[in-house]
């Protein structure tokens, strides 16, 4: 068993290097062009990170988690306070699950 | 409020969106033979969710620890990308953003960086900001080991909600100020979903990455927004 910490080290050092080598250029300046298509790689994260993992949020069904994640939707669109839109889709997840609807 | 401060605030969801996943890291590896020394070291060591659980399923079924490797390896090269878009904002010198780079997760990336207005990173902030993460990720994964025994296995069930709701919570303000924006998340959303469908073997790290790549170079290429769309051009307002 110990040398799964083998495993762990081996595991670390190829996590680390995709996050810190960029960090090494950080300084060379980059064409405009570049630098624009870089600022739009958040939105596109967040849209292949949210569909369709949402779809998998509950092993039961994937309306739980559609539904949940239409409440978000409501909630974040009238208001900013990302807590309460987290709580309403936790709330609204825990009704499905308790209904099993 | 100091940018530390800031950045310990915006982690907050982000650390109770991983403490039930974490939890549940732990139960899981504890089952699969491993001690909680063991898991609660590799969420300290390698700190990257989806990587841990596949490493534990696949230690399980005797897989070479080469093979764990290169499998974390390719999982993780989203995070190349990543660490680019996040480098350009991050103010601060090579050494202390290579250091900060180890608190680079999907999840930090896109709460450091969703702001648009928000143009420069300070290093303070990013630390405070990945610590708390990391603080909630390790926390959990302990008391998913150590205490095993006591939590039911499926109580976690559904919570993982969370961090998806924190997702359209962050995504939504910037989709409503800019149709570009929307364009290129939805577009993003839905050529994961074809990729996942048609190649169902291509691992979750491979389909971001491939989703980023076509969605913010089609985005790229659309026409620029319309001035009187948005009126406000100065910075700070």
């Amino acid at each position: 068993m110990h040398n799964t910490w083998l495993l762990i080290f081996g595991m670390f050092i190829v996590t680390f290097i995709p996050r810190m080598l960029p960090m090494l250029i950080k300084n060379i300046r980059f064409p405009n062009g570049l630098n624009k298509w870089l600022s739009y790689i958040p939105y596109a994260v967040l849209g292949a990170l949210i569909f369709p993992g949402i779809m998998g949020a509950h092993p039961e069904s994937a309306s739980y988690g559609i539904i949940a994640g239409i409440v978000a939707i409501l909630l974040a669109w009238f208001q900013k306070q990302l807590l309460l839109v987290v709580a309403g889709s936790l709330v609204t997840m825990f009704i499905l699950q308790t209904l099993s609807i | 409020m100091n940018q530390f401060k800031i950045g310990v605030k915006s982690g907050i969801p982000i650390a109770l969106g991983y403490l039930p996943i974490a939890i549940t890291f732990g139960i899981l590896s504890v089952q699969a033979g491993l001690t909680p020394a063991l898991a609660t070291g590799m969420s300290i060591w390698v700190f990257a969710g989806a990587s841990q659980f596949i490493a534990v399923n696949l230690l399980q079924s005797h897989v070479p620890f080469i093979e764990i490797i290169l499998t974390t390896f390719i999982l993780n090269l989203r995070h190349l990308l990543m660490s680019t878009a996040l480098s350009r904002r991050l103010t601060s010198n090579t050494l202390i953003s290579s250091l900060l780079a180890f608190g680079i997760t999907d999840e930090t990336f896109v709460v450091a960086t969703v702001d648009e207005e928000q143009q420069q990173i300070k290093a303070s902030y990013f630390f405070g900001l990945a610590l708390t993460s990391y603080s909630g990720w390790v926390l959990g994964t302990f008391l998913g080991s150590y205490f095993s025994t006591v939590i039911p296995a499926n109580f976690a069930v559904g919570m993982s909600v969370a961090l998806y709701a924190m997702f359209i919570g962050l995504l939504i303000p910037s989709m409503k100020k800019s149709w570009q924006i929307s364009f290129i998340a939805i577009l993003s959303g839905i050529f994961s979903w074809v990729l996942s469908l048609l190649l169902p073997q291509l691992s979750s790290g491979w389909t971001i990455i491939i989703a980023t790549l076509v969605a913010t170079t089609v985005g790229f290429l659309l026409p620029e927004q319309k001035e009187e769309t948005n009126p406000c051009t100065t910075p700070g307002c």
